[in-house]
């Protein structure tokens, strides 16, 4: 009894550990493995070494999917922290129904990417959106059609996305904001600063934990977006708003190209760890200093 | 170095009054103490007056120049918080500075500010730190750092040494005595303990619910408290009061204890009375402080009672001992060096220069 009251904890836990070890990090080294062999449409195992990297690396479309990676990540990244601050302070000024507006902005963390996606391609389309109401109230001559222009298609992603997600950020601002000693903003105030330089000499510094988060979020949800460009752009037009998760599934699923698409999964996998692993370690490292 | 005038300060937060109509006047060099229970407004009080808070009526004079509607940084006060509220992005070195450069104070002058404030709280070898790689007391330095370098007219604390330890805390309070000694410039300090109160101010005002209830020196309030309030809350533990009533017998006053048992009547003779009409027959509390209980007769006005010793508590460097008085408790503090026996009658000396006595009704020293 004893035995097992001491063992239970890990009794409980360990099968949903083994689960996690091998789906997650099995199938992480098993996409390894693939992406070293010539698999086309079913796995094979014979080593291959690393041509299917040369192979993904000389395509035109892997190129523009990792350009469009770091346009949509930075963008993305950029736009919502900027409008999730902004958001934050303004609502931080003890303003009335703010638990209301509070909400209105977090709604559209509520919706899946696939709905926000096809609203959005609704309210962009040409002949239906932003475009048709402008020409129907009289300015003929206006245009808004990145929608359908290979060069400015991310940018529809990047609208779409940053709507959705900067509400979330705005929350979780708010939080940090609010975590903030009154007597602090007070010592401020006694000390001759006015409300800009509060908030960017005083508080916005305090808020590097919240900086941290946000970027790790925004990171990980910018580079695994596949279903937000499916529903707005389906890659469109052409392969101009590819991105290298879509690539993926697009190699796997449709063209039977398992060791391509694995090859490309790794790269995904590889972009992730070189930029999230340093800046955590460099963030964590700093709060260890700290104690 | 300035003055400051508290004129009829009324502040009400909703249907609350915090504030009661509240008269100071504080004289250049002064250091005053607002002490009260929490709750009784003194940290509003001092908030006003820095400006972070508006009073609903009444005025605030620095040097006779009414600020109510100046912003806090304008006034040229400073304020040391409670929490110490350091920027805890900044070194400490930006801490102290940070209040200077909004001001626009040109860098010379702010190192030379900087280096005399440092020397002084002996920070100097901690500049370049964060606050989160301080101790206590060592942000507490910082936090006054912060407020002397900027050199203004007055400085107020908010409970400063609140959050530290006990023997940490006494060693501040010590510096700041001495370091107001030092600089003589015009305090406010807020707090809620009355041996940081009674030790560092030259006058005391004590609150409780939104009125000043006394404002002395230590040492008036000490021995002459204006109410029951002030005479219960100083002191520890606090003054006994027996109730009673005052008898006159043979044209001399007596106190009498309510009593079924035996009469002990008191004399009052020498005591001072505030005013001297209505006196007999009127409902009154006797005050006597535990450390005015003597075992010997030590004064010319000792008055001779027998009691029965019920408790010892011993607290090391003295012990306190309940006595009963016609069945009201009654506390006495001796030193632990005297051996008193438990349940048992004990001769006791009463120093009758040092009573108070207390209307019933108003609560009011008679």
């Amino acid at each position: 009894m004893i035995w097992l009251k001491r063992n239970l904890p890990k009794i409980v836990i360990s099968p949903s550990f083994a689960l996690l070890v091998w789906f997650v990090y099995g199938f992480i080294l098993w996409t390894l493995y693939i992406s070293f062999t010539k698999s086309k449409i079913l796995p094979n195992y014979k080593f291959w070494g690393i041509d299917q990297y040369f192979r993904l690396w000389s395509m035109d479309r892997w190129h523009v999917s990792v350009s469009n990676l770091f346009i949509y990540t930075s963008l993305f990244l950029i736009l919502c922290i900027l409008i999730g601050i902004v958001l934050a302070i303004l609502l931080d000024q003890k303003i009335r129904a703010e638990g209301f507006l509070r909400t209105i902005y977090l709604y559209p963390m509520a919706l899946s990417f696939i709905v926000t996606g096809t609203a959005w391609k609704w309210i962009l389309n040409p002949t239906l959106g932003i475009e048709k109401f402008f020409i129907d109230i009289g300015f003929e001559n206006f245009t808004f059609d990145w929608l359908i222009t290979p060069g400015m298609s991310i940018y529809t992603i990047v609208i779409a996305g940053v709507w959705q997600s900067s509400g979330f950020i705005m929350a979780i601002f708010l939080a940090g904001l609010r975590s903030v000693d009154d007597e602090i903003i007070k010592a401020a105030k006694i000390d001759g600063a006015g409300v800009v330089s509060i908030y960017t000499k005083i508080i916005l510094p305090m808020m590097r934990p919240v900086f941290m988060s946000a970027v790790v979020i925004l990171v990980h949800l910018a580079i695994k977006s596949y279903d937000l460009v499916i529903a707005l752009t389906s890659g469109g037009p052409g392969t101009s708003s590819d991105m290298p998760a879509v690539f993926m599934t697009q190699y796997a699923f449709h063209r039977s190209e398992i060791g391509l698409a694995s090859s490309s999964a790794i790269m995904m996998f590889l972009t992730v760890t070189a930029i999230v692993i340093p800046y955590l370690y460099s963030e964590l490292k700093r709060e260890d200093g700290k104690k | 170095m300035a003055t400051l005038k508290i004129n009829d300060i009324n502040k009400n937060f909703g249907k609350t009054e915090v504030l009661k109509g509240i008269n100071l006047n504080i004289s250049d060099g002064d250091f005053l103490v607002l002490l009260g229970p929490s709750g009784c407004g003194k940290s509003t009080l001092l908030n006003t007056i820095a400006g972070l808070e508006t009073a609903n009526s009444g005025d605030i004079l620095i040097d006779d120049y009414r600020v109510n509607d100046m912003e806090p940084s304008d006034r040229d006060i400073a304020l040391v918080f409670q929490s110490y509220a350091l920027y805890p992005a900044m070194t400490v070195r930006k801490n102290v500075t940070f209040g200077l450069e909004q001001r626009k104070t040109s860098k010379e002058k702010i190192e030379e500010a900087l280096v005399n404030v440092s020397n002084l709280l002996k920070i100097d070898s901690l500049l370049e730190r964060k606050p989160s790689q301080l101790s206590g007391g060592q942000r507490q330095r910082v936090a006054m750092g912060r407020a002397l370098v900027r050199d203004p007219k007055i400085f107020l604390f908010d409970e400063p040494l609140s959050n530290l330890d006990a023997k940490l805390r006494v060693e501040m309070r010590r510096e700041i005595k001495k370091l107001h000694q030092k600089l003589k410039t015009t305090i406010v300090y807020v707090t809620h303990d009355q041996t940081e109160a009674m030790s560092l101010g030259t006058s005391i005002a004590i609150m409780n619910h939104g009125i000043i209830q006394q404002c002395d020196s230590p040492k008036v309030i000490y021995d002459k408290p204006q109410n029951v309030f002030v005479a219960d809350f100083i002191g520890s533990p606090s003054m006994n009061l027996i109730k009673g009533r005052i008898i006159e017998e043979n044209n001399n006053l007596f106190f009498e204890c309510d009593s079924s048992k035996s009469k002990t009547n008191i004399p009052l003779k020498n005591y001072k009375f505030v005013q001297n009409k209505n006196l007999k027959d009127k409902s009154v509390y006797f005050g006597i402080r535990p450390e005015h209980v003597y075992l010997n007769q030590n004064s010319d006005q000792s008055f001779e009672i027998k009691l029965k010793s019920e408790l010892n508590e011993y607290i090391g460097h003295e012990q306190i001992i309940t006595f009963n008085f016609n069945d009201q408790e009654i506390l006495g503090k001796f030193s632990s060096s005297i051996d008193i026996p438990g349940n048992q009658e004990i001769n006791l000396h009463f120093d009758l220069a040092q009573i108070s006595l207390f209307d019933q009704k108003t609560e009011e020293r008679i």
